[in-house]
């Protein structure tokens, strides 16, 4: 099913949670709504479920306009945060729950009811586990039972919110995986809330970057993290180092180098983003040509650690702490320990305007 | 028994071998202090009474206690003690879910009027409950003339004693809910909504569920309350010897008959009544605590 929101704007009290907010999500689309608590995307979820309401702009499901669609009417799932599971019904009896309360005319027989869940649980590979309480199984289990329970009901639009939130890092990983690859089995347009933004990245088809309520970007994980939009979306998918620098006619100079930032960005004060693994070390008397923007002067190591096959290096530059992940074999290579100097190159740095906070 | 229980936890709680003492617990004598007055206050403010009750119901002998309580008066005493209770409490339940459900599950205006007003009868002391019935349904209340009119008698009647009875166990089956369902959310129910059950199969299915246990130890203590309400059924029964005396009335008038072997022996009943609701609790909130593992963390 194809979903198109359009002009969604929406408010508890004066704070502003969906701020005209327009979306279009693709069939059988792997949709990522990514942003920090509080911007909106589990609202935005709510809504398409029907369990809030926007004051203004519309909902479409292949066209059709749905916010006046009943919840119970809309071809639509949602798995909830912690499942919400039933805790007094068994595996089993959570499964079946949306065909046992179908009205009796379309409610399948038992016998259809009771292959339907078994189906259902080898899907979700919770086979055997039918006669458990909710309470008796482990996280990921019970994320597999909130999965199966809400397929039981024939979704055309899947919401997932925050699904991996309530895991540990390991099981989060697998059950990535797995979900991606029951989302290509089966087709349905899904959309998922995450506050993380490497779990958005690596499992959507695409991402929508929410902040306060609005939409800053939307676009595959390559787009988003390779050519961020805001300072906003920079920052928020992953760790950032921060130089101040002029845009002067279109161009910012960062060190020794003149960037091209194109005609929309203003003259004045701008800010280089340059992520840790993108600053590069030299040694002091190394001199040789680089692509990389080379800036002037020298930095000193404050600290080292080195956890495998990656090194963590701070440093201090003109007064500022910079961030560095280099290689091992670049660690050894320089020497670098405590209160040694070294040179920083910057490799791919993004400029934005300085916000003035 | 809340003291037996912490006896029970230290005594236990020395591991197998070395005397390990634990941060919280007090030395030796306190211990014994503590529990010994604890035990001593038990004893002499339950304890006691209760053997008091039942000694002197059967210090006449059997035959005396069971003529007490199979006398024509006492035998209506019973029937309409039971009867308040059979009206008072399903129309509480019914009630008390209703106002826990819609406190707890939606948002509207006048929420904490309506909390309030549930509480009310805690806070108005039986006597005056009474009383306003009287001032509502007596002849020289504001309904009492239309109702004279027209042949309905409430006040010295059973109905008085039933609507007393109402009020005065009105909060019991929602305070015990409310705090119960606001811990749960409406989290359940969204779910439940989301695989299209109806409003009405939500509440059966996922709600009544979940807040079983809890309403049964609410019924229970309003039936316990209902049979042994005594104030505001006083002032509106009119003490009608076989008519409009309950069970704690007609122990009453016969105390003051000096009667007392038979006063304590329908006072025993009521005992008994007590006992039972007190070990059905006990058992609730034992299902209760076994039926925690099956809910989520």
């Amino acid at each position: 099913m194809e979903i198109q929101v359009e002009d969604l704007t929406k408010s508890f009290g004066s704070t502003v949670v969906l701020d005209h907010i327009e979306l279009k999500i693709r069939e059988g689309e792997f949709l990522g709504l990514l942003g920090p608590s509080g911007s909106g995307k589990t609202t935005l979820l709510r809504v398409l479920a029907g369990l809030d309401w926007p004051e203004q702009g519309r909902v479409l499901f292949d066209g059709e306009d749905i916010l006046d669609v009943p919840l119970e009417q809309r071809p639509v799932g949602l798995v909830f945060q912690h499942y919400a599971l039933f805790p007094h019904m068994r595996v089993f009896d959570n499964v079946a729950f949306g065909l046992e309360v179908l009205p009796r005319r379309r409610r399948p027989p038992k016998q259809e009811i009771a292959d339907r869940v078994d189906r259902l649980l080898e899907l979700v590979q919770l086979e055997g586990l039918a006669d458990r309480f909710p309470g008796q199984l482990s996280g990921g289990q019970r994320q597999r039972v909130a999965l199966a329970r809400t397929l039981a009901i024939e979704p055309q639009l899947l919401l997932l919110d925050e699904p991996f939130g309530a895991l540990d890092a390991k099981v989060r990983i697998e059950l990535r995986r797995w979900l991606r690859e029951l989302h290509d089995s089966m087709g349905i347009t899904t959309v998922f809330v995450t506050h993380d933004q490497e779990e958005a990245l690596d499992l959507a088809d695409r991402v929508a970057v929410m902040n306060e309520g609005h939409i800053e970007q939307i676009g595959t994980p390559s787009q988003i993290y390779e050519k961020p939009k805001t300072s906003f979306i920079y920052d928020f998918l992953g760790e950032a180092n921060k130089f101040d620098c002029e845009v002067e006619d279109g161009v910012a100079r960062v060190g020794n180098k003149a960037l091209p930032v194109g005609r929309k960005m203003r003259d004045g004060p701008a800010v280089a983003y340059v992520r840790p693994h993108d600053v590069v070390l030299r040694r002091t008397d190394d001199r040789s040509r680089s692509d990389d923007a080379v800036l002037p002067g020298e930095a000193t190591v404050r600290f080292v650690s080195s956890l495998g096959p990656k090194a963590w290096v701070e440093l201090s530059y003109e007064g500022q702490l910079v961030e560095a992940e280099i290689t091992r074999e670049d660690l050894a290579e320089l020497e670098l320990s405590r209160g040694k100097h070294c040179r920083l190159q910057l490799r791919l740095p993004h400029i934005f305007p300085k916000q003035r906070s | 028994m809340a003291v037996e229980a912490i006896g029970k936890r230290m005594s236990a709680a020395p591991p197998v071998s070395a005397p390990v003492r634990l941060p919280l617990t007090e030395p030796e004598a306190v211990r014994w202090v503590l529990t010994g007055a604890a035990l001593a206050f038990l004893l002499f403010f339950l304890v006691l009474p209760f053997v008091v009750v039942f000694t002197e119901a059967l210090a006449k002998g059997v035959g005396v206690y069971v003529a007490a309580i199979t006398e024509p008066d006492a035998l209506a005493a019973i029937e309409l003690t039971l009867l308040t209770a059979a009206v008072a409490v399903p129309l509480n339940l019914v009630f008390g879910v209703a106002a826990a459900w819609a406190i707890t599950k939606f948002e509207f205006h006048g929420k904490s009027l309506l909390i309030t007003l549930i509480d009310l009868p805690f806070s108005v002391s039986p006597v005056i409950s009474g009383m306003v019935f009287i001032l509502l349904f007596g002849l020289q209340g504001w309904f009492g003339p239309w109702l004279a009119a027209h042949g309905i008698r409430i006040v010295f009647a059973v109905p008085g004693i039933i609507l007393a009875t109402l009020f005065v166990t009105l909060p019991f089956v929602a305070r015990e809910l409310i705090p119960l369902m606001q811990q749960q959310g409406t989290i359940q129910e969204e779910a439940a909504r989301m695989l299209r059950a109806s409003g009405w199969k939500t509440f059966l299915r996922v709600t009544l569920p979940s807040i079983k246990w809890g309403l049964l130890y609410g019924v229970v203590l309003c039936t316990g309350r209902a049979i042994g309400e005594f104030g505001a059924v006083s002032v509106i029964s009119g003490h009608i010897s076989g008519l409009t005396n309950t069970m704690p009335l007609h122990v009453e008038v016969l105390y003051n008959d000096y009667d007392f072997a038979a006063a304590f022996a329908v006072a025993s009943l009521l005992t008994l009544l007590a006992l039972v609701t007190l070990i059905i609790r006990t058992t609730l909130e034992w299902r209760a605590g076994i039926g925690n593992w099956t809910a989520e963390p």
